[in-house]
């Protein structure tokens, strides 16, 4: 367990992304990867300029790249596919329904650019739905890495995994979390702050917010707890259930949709395993817009701030 | 062991005859399904599996068999019939159509059923899980072929023409796309939907090797398989000129049996005509 207050900048999670499946590349022959015309954005390209016989740009055409893909799985191959998580998602969604998750077939989706942290480019860029949309889907993982170390983890977890799977990765630079020697497992979660007061669970750059709320709380004499559920599906549920039942009260944060985000997932554990009081931050029903990621968090609510805030919300309610 | 490959057009014909009277049987006994574009497609799909592909119903998972892909999924029945004769299944299980628990599924579904290579149903997405599978074997250097069959209504689907751009860019001379141009899709006739004009110049303005043919001619579909295996520098299209129905009087051309299933008096009738 660490806990930094201000923690050193490392990669962005999608530079983790590019560097770790070229790296997986080497030993990987069955792999495979796809782009819709941003390969560049995605890093997914530092994969084609090592391995250009096995990376397919195949242009702006999302649904026909899944397509493809399970075409790839079925015969043999180990396809990884990017783009924006917010087009690969939402355009080729129903390629990902009946092509791969119906068949169980083993595709692996990095989707780039996840939440509002990409700024500038605005709301068609963003990917506020991703989450919910993927754990839908029938044999599917989920996972978001909150920096690089991560990241790389999580791209070797996936590539030993028979299930189709989906990572989001985020634009900016994240702050360095884990320990290097840290370990990442489908199904896992990391405690990166004990505490007995509350829990806060996040994912991807809502862990490092996460981490200052705590902070935050410590200073007003509130232990929190602080859990980066990086695996969102399988999720590690007694880990859920045990923040619940030690701290008794859970704040969820994340740049997504609070409407069936993961925030609601670690609801439908807690009502079922042990219910406490619970608080969620998130996008509330809404599209962001452009402009620098800071202004972006600040306005729509996904700030260190902001988690405390409600933390303290949330704790008026335990009883 | 692997189907005998027989280029006898007569016993084809006839083989062609007995899987249109299986598909009436079945959707029949089922109360549910597509009889015109089961019958239009019945055909081209006995052909492929008696006389074209490389295939082991008792291998089913040979990486090297020839792929097929039904990317007009509602005409699943000619699939499930072609497959029973060709030894895949116990051809009892015909009757099991869409009933609860069959492998049989409305729509074909990878996994139900060894030799079902992908699941679709939902139209413009066989093609493009056929182009994965020609990529795949390119990249292995390996000499299997994939076959997809599409609809005409399917194609008003644009991951049809996204896949049309893609495989004649990575020019996948081991792909033939099939497509089954009977003219009529749930709501009418597809001029009257959407007319989609001269498909045939669409193929070939998208850099296909584009072959038409009467898609109830097995002289002209086996050669037309021969002709797609001499180009190997990019896809080919087939577009099959077909009845919607065909072999069934009163079911040809009548979009009313694109998704209705015959009544048990419809089914005599027609096994009467099919006989």
């Amino acid at each position: 367990m660490s806990t930094q207050a201000t923690p050193v900048m490392g990669k962005a999670t999608r530079d983790a992304y590019g560097e770790a499946i070229t790296a997986l590349g080497a030993t990987r022959p069955d792999i495979v990867v796809l782009d819709a015309d941003l390969a560049c954005s995605t890093k997914s390209q530092k994969f084609g300029d090592k391995y250009p016989e096995r990376f397919f740009n195949m242009g702006i055409q999302e649904a026909n790249m899944v397509g493809v893909a399970a075409g790839l799985a079925s015969s043999g191959k180990l396809p990884w596919v990017s783009s924006f998580a917010s087009f690969l998602i939402t355009k080729a969604y129903d390629q990902m329904r009946m092509g791969v998750a119906n068949p169980g077939l083993n595709v692996k989706f990095v989707g780039s650019h996840g939440g509002i942290s990409l700024g500038e480019d605005g709301a068609s860029q963003m990917s506020i739905e991703d989450i919910a949309l993927t754990v839908s889907l029938p044999h599917f993982t989920v996972v978001v890495p909150a920096d690089e170390t991560a990241c790389r983890a999580l791209v070797n977890a996936m590539a030993d995994d028979p299930r189709p799977g989906f990572m989001r990765t985020t634009r900016p630079k994240s702050p360095l979390i884990h320990d290097a020697a840290a370990h990442f497992a489908i199904g896992g979660s990391s405690t990166l702050r004990d505490g007995s007061d509350i829990t806060l669970i996040a994912y991807g750059l809502m862990v490092s917010e996460s981490l200052a709320a705590a902070e935050a709380l410590a200073a007003r004499g509130v232990s929190a707890r602080v859990i980066d559920l990086y695996s969102i599906k399988p999720m590690d549920v007694d880990a859920v259930a045990r923040a619940a039942r030690e701290t008794g009260a859970i704040v969820c944060s994340e740049e997504h949709q609070v409407r069936g985000g993961m925030g609601s997932l670690v609801a439908q554990v807690v009502a079922e395993r042990h219910p406490v009081p619970m608080g969620f931050v998130g996008i509330e029903d809404t599209y962001a817009e452009s402009g620098k990621p800071h202004e972006l968090h600040q306005k729509y609510g996904l700030t260190a701030a902001h988690i405390a805030q409600r933390a303290l919300e949330v704790l008026k309610r335990k009883g | 062991m692997p189907v005998t490959v027989n280029r006898d057009l007569s016993q084809l014909r006839e083989t062609a005859r007995a899987v249109r009277r299986d598909i009436v049987r079945m959707i029949g006994a089922a109360a549910s399904g597509h009889p015109g574009g089961s019958l239009s497609a019945a055909d081209l799909i006995t052909a492929l599996y008696f006389a074209e592909m490389n295939h082991d119903p008792r291998h089913a998972d040979d990486p090297n068999r020839d792929r097929f892909v039904l990317s007009k999924g509602h005409g699943v029945p000619a699939q499930y019939a072609v497959m029973a004769r060709a030894g895949y299944f116990d051809p009892e299980l015909l009757s099991t159509l869409r009933q609860f628990e069959s492998p049989l599924q409305g729509h074909p579904e990878r996994g139900r059923m060894p030799g079902l290579e992908a699941s679709t149903g939902s139209l413009g997405q066989g093609i493009s899980i056929g182009q994965g599978m020609a990529m795949a074997a390119r990249l292995d250097g390996a000499a299997w072929r994939t076959y997809v069959l599409i609809g005409d209504g399917e194609a008003n689907e644009g991951q049809i023409w996204e896949a049309a751009m893609s495989a004649a860019h990575f020019g996948l001379g081991n792909l033939v796309v099939m497509m089954d141009r009977n003219g009529i899709q749930l709501d009418g006739f597809t001029k009257d939907i959407l007319d989609m004009g001269d498909v045939a110049a669409k193929w070939r303005a998208f850099g296909w090797n584009t072959l038409v043919i009467d898609g109830h001619d097995m002289g002209q579909i086996l050669d037309a398989f021969a002709k797609a295996r001499q180009v190997t520098d990019r896809p080919t299209a087939i577009v099959a000129n077909t009845v919607k129905g065909k072999g069934v009087s009163f079911m040809e051309n009548n979009p009313d049996y694109h998704g209705v299933a015959p009544t048990p008096d419809e089914v005599e009738r027609a096994l009467a005509e099919l006989a």
